[in-house]
């Protein structure tokens, strides 16, 4: 008879084990820290810091914000942002309103397409609606005519780009809005018999007004802070984020570069406390017990709706389809026969292709390094017991980025990576440093799919691996990571993405040889190769919706495959 | 075949037979001690200084109503969540401080928490895996675990594919894997339906009796207590109330708690006029308890419905009087009456007759009916106010 399995070296082996193991957790606490506060707090310090500089790097109080108020021309700037944003946020909102509620309230036929349809523009860089506007409104535009004379170079054109630009984040945040509706109390509403106009205003407007604040805040933050459509279609009319890249890039003045900045950070910051406050009443809104409301058909409504989406959906489509088909074009709008001579890009552009395979790498870089890095870091935030400061604050500066448009983040990498006693200036220029600002900038989405995830995880499995003496990494691994892995997939996407058609913050931060593409867009749009920019800013969506197609193969054959546990009936 | 050994050192010989144990030598052989333990969330104070020790191969459970701190206690002695203060001894070792996996310990919990990606072999074989045995060796215990578990033939499934009962005895089988020397157990049946629940607690308590491993199980049911353990820890408002077996706490709760959270029990409010005398209303009765209250107190005298007697009362027995029947509710193998003493409304309680004696006795509502209450029946419990306050303010 022996007792195999209770041998004295069992016994001993685990206290051992145990000191490592919260010794492994307190190193990697405070690794997650020390990477947050590079990538994060400390561009951000700089950029702060930097603004109550003089040029010799002397403290002047408040003097560079002085004269950035006493200065007509940026004030102007401020007063074009501010106009900007509103006018599109009026746009955007409705639009996205009628569309979110015929994809959530309505009977019309396929939904799943109209929605893709307006989520198009995600895997768009911001220049590539400018560039189309341009073709069609702009001085050789065929619609040229349909504006009576006023130019598409201004506020018309950064107004309609930045409406295409802003409709899938607006229509997403209220489809999740007008989704949240409680079916009793539309029930209730046709037993009194109300009308169905009173029904709309007394019941589906309150209930989805957190929605519609939450999306006009967030559009409004998005057009004040994007940089790429007034760069390319905005003409002489300067708005703050142009401001802030003539100050630095042009004139080389960092303190009033770092002034811009802060005047950015503002509504992004007010907006992202409006939007902390709204989530905490939106989720007392609906009861546990509430029944989904599941639309009747209608024929008036449905048909006034379809049509609607109809029009919607196809301008997005066709906004998009005319940068690729005028990609394409010989010479716009003169000879309209097709060739691939824009894709030659050697001929306008000093790097060729390059730009486009540096975007391939720094999205790669970014995607396939950020996602573990996040899903740890979520993962000891969420799951680990000890190390209990260094979590707080890493969860902290975890969420920072949220309030921090690229813009701004970009400017603080340049005034950190290049200041000179910080000898991670070496890294100023290359893909890293890229990548990291891509990861820095992208991070709290990323983030909070990874908390959610490993929320609905039980929380037990922790406490049983322990009493088991199994290390928490080799649960991690065995246990963890597999149930996460369709999470794991949508943040790797989510990076790639949007690494790939970022230009705000990579703008100041890309050196000889690390060009990427959607800063070649803008070189190329600057130098007046349009066409070849166009054909640029294809590569790039083309690119980002394959790798979403590539994602929604993976996860199906995930599910049906891999993760046959799932299902039941296996 | 290498025969595996589940048992702990000296379980069989310590083993307590019944539930007559609960002698004055538990701490000579106690495998769990704990002492003095505290565990405050912000003001609020979910453990106050529980006493409390455990022998080898004991199965206790902690019983007690919602909130009162069952699970902090269960977890504090596995080490998932900390203590403020106090100490605990696992098997003769000082493991306050320590983490659980410096623990000797298996839990069960209430949601199962069985890894969805792993088979059930797998999920048995986890702890297992980590030891660096040969494979074979590790087959043989998981395939030996889930026979001794019920599910011989399921291992090659995924916990989806399992009911919950069948979900849950691959969760006691994962942990009894490692041959832990402290079984923990948070609400393991209360996720699963009345059927399963009683089936699976017979056979707990079996496997339990044949392993000898050290198990307590937290259970709000204080059926499910009194079915299973050696030895019930009533808890309220985090302390301890009472410690004793099934019977002691059924048979002499310590306080009035204990007696309306274990059973049924009515209570009638009165004061302690003589030794073993408690006068209630006009009337005087007889007990045969009567330390736990001074001369002169308030008391609350306590009886289960069980205990009255019908059958052959005559007027002068002890505590006997007449009664009127104001309800019978119907409650399949047997009734309970409300009854109350003709001549004094305040002696009124409940009684329980089998279908047999309401036929002999003809209950009927409306009837009067001739009781007695045995005075070895009846518990007496303190009353916070001493009576005289009372009679000053009526
Ligand atoms: N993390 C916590 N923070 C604050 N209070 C807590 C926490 N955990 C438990 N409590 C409180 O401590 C008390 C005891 O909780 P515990 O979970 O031990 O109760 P329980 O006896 O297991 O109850 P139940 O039968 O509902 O499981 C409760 O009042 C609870 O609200
Ligand atoms: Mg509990």
């Amino acid at each position: 008879m022996s007792a195999v399995l209770q041998s004295s070296e069992d016994v001993l082996l685990p206290t051992r084990r145990v000191v490592t193991e919260q010794r492994v957790v307190a190193i990697l606490v405070g690794l997650l820290c020390l990477a947050l506060l590079v990538a994060i707090a400390l561009p951000l310090w700089a950029l702060l810091s930097k603004s109550f500089l003089n040029a010799n790097g002397e403290f002047v109080g408040l003097a560079n914000f002085a004269r950035y108020f006493a200065t007509p021309a940026l004030v102007q700037s401020l007063i074009n942002s501010v106009m900007v944003a509103g006018l599109a946020t009026c746009i955007v909102v409705p639009l996205a309103f009628i569309y979110a509620y015929a994809l959530t309230r309505s009977c019309i036929p396929a939904k799943g397409l109209f929605y893709a349809l307006a989520l198009l523009p995600i895997f768009a860089p911001s220049l590539l609606p400018a560039l189309s506007f341009i073709y069609i409104f702009g001085n050789q535009g065929f619609l040229k005519d349909l504006l009576f004379g006023a130019t598409i170079y201004g506020p018309i054109g950064i107004v309609m780009a930045q409406v295409f630009y802003c409709l899938p984040h607006a229509t997403m945040i209220l489809v999740a809005a007008l989704a949240l509706s409680d079916g009793r109390l539309y029930e209730a509403a046709a037993a009194l018999g109300t009308t169905r106009w009173r029904v709309f205003l007394t019941v589906t407007l309150p209930g989805a007004r957190y929605g519609v604040v939450s999306a006009a805040v967030v559009v409004f933050t998005l057009v004040v802070t994007d940089f790429g459509i007034p760069k390319v279609i905005g003409g002489q009319f300067a708005v703050l984020a142009t401001d802030a890249y003539k100050q630095v890039v042009g004139q080389q003045n960092f303190s009033m570069g770092a002034v811009v900045g802060m005047v950015l950070l503002v509504p992004a910051v007010l907006a992202f406390f409006v939007e902390q406050i709204l989530k905490r009443r939106q989720v007392a809104l609906l009861s546990a017990r509430a029944v989904p409301y599941s639309p009747r058909p209608e024929r008036r409504r449905d048909t006034a709706l379809l049509m609607f989406c109809v029009l919607v959906g196809g301008l997005v489509a066709g906004i998009l389809g005319v940068a690729v088909w005028a990609s394409f074009i010989k010479y716009w709008p003169y000879n309209l026969s097709l060739t691939l001579s824009n894709y030659d890009f050697a001929e306008f552009e000093p790097d060729g292709w390059q730009p486009y395979f540096n975007s391939l790498k720094m999205a790669a870089l970014t995607a396939l390094i950020g996602t573990p890095v996040i899903f740890l870091g979520a993962y000891l935030i969420e799951k680990v017991r000890s190390a209990v400061l260094g979590r707080f604050f890493a969860h902290f500066l975890a969420m920072l980025p949220m309030a921090v448009p690229g813009l701004v983040l970009g400017l603080g990498y340049v005034f950190f990576f290049n200041a000179p006693w910080n000898p991670l200036g070496a890294l100023y220029g290359t893909i890293a440093v890229l990548a990291l600002n891509s990861l820095a900038h992208f991070y709290t989405v990323a983030h909070i799919t990874a908390v959610t995830a490993l929320k609905q995880i039980d929380g037990e499995f922790e406490s049983v691996s322990a009493s088991l003496k199994v290390p928490f990494w080799t649960t991690l691994r065995r246990v963890t990571v597999p149930i996460c892995m369709p999470s794991l997939l949508d943040i790797a996407v989510y990076l790639f993405v949007n690494a790939m058609t970022t230009v705000s913050a990579v703008i100041f931060l890309y050196g000889p040889g690390t060009k990427l593409a959607s800063i070649a867009v803008v070189h190329m749009d600057e130098a007046g190769a349009i066409a070849a920019a166009a054909a640029m800013a294809t590569c790039i969506v083309v690119t980002a919706i394959a790798v979403k197609l590539l994602h929604l193969l993976l996860d199906a054959l995930l599910l049906s495959r891999l993760q046959r546990w799932r299902v039941r009936t296996g | 075949m290498s025969s595996l050994r589940f048992e702990t050192a000296d379980s069989a010989a310590t083993r307590p037979a019944g539930g007559s144990a609960a002698g004055p030598s538990v701490s000579s052989h106690a495998y769990l001690v704990v002492r003095g333990l505290t565990r405050r969330f912000g003001a609020f104070t979910a453990l106050d200084r529980i006493d409390l020790e455990v022998r080898r191969g004991e199965f206790v459970c902690f019983l007690g109503p919602s909130g009162c701190g069952k699970t902090t206690l269960l977890r504090a002695i596995a080490g998932l969540d900390r203590q403020d203060e106090g100490r605990i001894e696992i098997g003769g070792r000082d493991v306050s401080h320590a983490p659980p996996a410096d623990r000797d310990f298996g839990i069960v919990f209430q949601s199962y928490a069985l890894f969805p990606n792993l088979t059930v072999n797998d999920n048995v074989a986890y702890g297992l895996v980590n030891r660096r045995r040969p494979r074979a060796e590790i087959a043989a215990r998981v395939k030996e675990l889930l026979a001794l578990v019920g599910l011989p033939d399921q291992g090659a499934k995924f916990p989806v594919q399992l009911s919950g009962g069948q979900q849950q005895r691959v969760a006691l089988a994962r942990a009894l894997a490692t041959s832990p020397g402290l079984l923990l157990l948070d609400e393991p049946l209360s996720a699963l339906d009345a059927r399963v629940r009683l089936h699976l607690r017979e056979e707990i308590r079996a496997l339990q009796n044949r392993l000898g491993v050290t198990t307590i199980m937290v259970t709000h049911d204080q059926e499910e207590a009194l079915a299973m353990a050696d030895r019930i820890v009533v808890m309220n408002h985090g302390v301890i109330e009472q410690v004793g077996t099934p019977e002691d706490i059924y048979r002499t709760p310590a306080s009035a708690f204990v007696a309306d959270f274990v059973g049924t029990m009515s209570f009638l409010d009165g004061k302690v006029s003589a030794p073993g005398e408690v006068r209630v209303g006009t009337r005087s009765l007889r007990v045969a308890d009567g330390r736990a209250v001074a001369t002169g107190y308030a008391a609350r005298v306590g009886l289960r419905p069980e205990d009255v007697r019908v059958r052959g009362v005559r007027p002068d027995d002890e505590n006997a009087f007449e009664a009127i029947i104001e309800d019978v509710e119907f409650l399949g193998a047997f009734c309970r009456a409300r009854l109350v003493a003709r001549d004094e409304p305040a002696l009124a309680l409940l009684a329980d007759f089998s279908a047999n004696l309401m036929r002999d006795v003809g209950v009927e509502v409306g009837k009067p009916l001739l009781v007695a209450l045995p005075p070895e029946s009846l518990r007496v419990f303190a009353r916070s106010s001493p009576i005289a306050e009372e009679e000053a303010a009526s």
